[in-house]
C-alpha cells in the first residue's frame, strides 16, 4: 500500500501497523501523527493514510513543522491561511506583534515595510530585542520570524511608504495592514491604497495609547474594504504613553481581523 | 445645501468643496479619511471637489500611536 511518512510518498506492506513502522522508520519518534490528529496507541494503517512521527528533542523539518500546524489550526482552516501574503505598513509597536502572530499562525508570506532602526525606547512594547538596538527594524523583524517559521517569505522594504511606492510594494497582498505611528501616515496610506487596490482589504488601528480598560479597543468596519482597531480617540500624551498591554490588544485585534478576512469571515 | 455627514442631515448656507467642508467643522485634514458618495477620496483631491446638495459623506477621524 501507499502511505505518507513525514509528507514523503512511501510504498509499504499492506497491514502495517503505527508502532511498526515507527519502530523501522524514526525509533526516537515519541510523536505520531496520522492523517492530521495526534495518536498515542498502535494501530494498523492503511492504504493513503498520511503518517507524521516526530522526536521532540530534534529541530523539525519544514514538513514536519507544516504537518504539527495543521493539527493544531485543523486542517482545513490550515489549508487557507497558507498561501496567504499579507503586506504590513509599519513595525513598530503595532506592525512588529502582528507580524509575530501571522507568522505563527501559517500565513507564508509577508511584506513588511519601515524605514526606522530599533531603538532602545522601543523596547516598551515592539517585538524587538537590546541584541537588536541599531537594526533595520525590517530586518531584526525578519530574524524574528524566521526563528518561529525558517520557511516564512518575508519581504523587507527599508524605505518610507509613500502614495508613489504603496502600488509597487504592496497591490499583490491579499490583506493589508496599516501599522503606523504617525496619523498623518496612517491617513495617507489609507485613502491612497483604498484608491490604488480597491478589491484588497485594510485593516488599520487609531486610539491604542495609554492603560484603559481592554475592552474599549474595538474592531469596526468603517467602509467598503476598512476595518479600523482600537478605541478610535486615545493619543499618547504624559501619563497615558504607548505600552505594551494596550500597543498588543489593538495589534492581536488586527492580527485576529486579517486571520478572518484571510478565512472569509466578517472581522467585526 | 443639504449633507449627510456621517450620518446626520446638516445645512450649510454656502458652496463647499471638501477642503471647505474640513475647515467649516474644524477637522485637521491630516487626521481624516473622507468618504464621499462611497469613494474613499486622497487629500490631494479635497480642494477640487465641489460639493452638491444631497451628498453622503463619512469624515473617518484618526490619531496617531503605534
Amino acid at each position: 500500500m501507499q502511505i505518507f511518512i513525514n509528507e514523503q510518498s512511501t510504498q509499504t506492506k499492506t497491514g502495517l501497523g503505527l508502532y511498526e513502522l515507527r519502530d523501522s522508520y524514526k525509533a526516537n519518534a515519541d510523536l505520531l501523527i496520522v492523517n492530521g490528529y495526534p495518536i498515542n496507541r498502535d494501530k494498523p494503517l492503511k492504504d493513503g493514510d498520511r503518517v507524521v512521527l516526530i522526536s521532540r528533542c530534534e529541530p523539525p523539518t519544514s514538513a514536519e513543522l507544516e504537518a504539527l500546524m495543521r493539527v493544531r489550526h485543523t486542517p482545513e482552516v490550515h489549508e487557507k491561511i497558507k498561501n496567504s501574503c499579507v503586506g504590513i505598513a509599519g513595525v513598530g509597536g503595532l506592525g512588529s506583534n502582528i507580524a509575530v502572530a501571522l507568522t505563527r499562525v501559517g500565513v507564508s508570506k509577508l511584506v513588511v515595510a519601515d524605514f526606522d532602526l530599533v531603538e532602545p525606547s522601543n523596547l516598551n512594547r515592539q517585538h524587538y530585542f537590546i541584541d537588536q538596538i541599531g537594526l533595520p527594524k525590517v530586518l531584526a523583524l525578519h530574524g524574528i520570524l524566521q526563528r518561529i517559521n525558517p520557511d516564512i517569505q518575508v519581504e523587507t522594504i527599508q524605505e518610507k511608504i509613500t502614495p508613489g511606492n504603496l502600488q509597487t510594494y504592496f497591490a499583490a497582498v491579499d490583506v493589508m495592514v496599516e501599522a503606523f505611528d504617525a496619523v498623518d501616515q496612517k491617513t495617507m496610506l489609507i485613502s491612497h491604497f483604498l484608491n490604488d487596490c480597491r478589491q484588497i482589504p485594510l485593516v488599520s488601528a487609531s486610539g491604542v495609547a495609554g492603560y484603559a480598560p481592554s475592552n474599549s479597543i474595538i474592531t469596526r468596519k468603517v467602509s467598503n474594504n476598512l476595518y479600523i482597531c482600537g478605541d478610535g480617540v486615545t493619543v499618547a500624551q504624559p501619563g497615558q504613553g504607548l505600552m505594551a498591554p494596550r500597543v498588543g490588544i489593538a495589534a492581536h485585534h488586527q492580527a485576529n481581523a486579517v486571520l478572518r478576512l484571510l478565512l472569509g469571515e466578517e472581522p467585526e | 445645501m443639504h449633507l449627510c455627514v456621517n450620518g446626520k442631515k446638516k445645512e450649510f448656507p454656502q458652496p463647499l468643496n471638501v477642503e471647505q467642508l474640513l475647515k467649516h467643522l474644524e477637522l485637521k485634514p491630516k487626521r481624516v479619511v473622507v468618504e464621499l458618495n462611497r469613494d474613499i477620496l486622497t487629500a490631494d483631491k479635497h480642494a477640487d471637489i465641489q460639493l452638491q446638495d444631497g451628498d453622503i459623506l463619512e469624515l473617518i477621524q484618526f490619531v496617531g500611536g503605534g
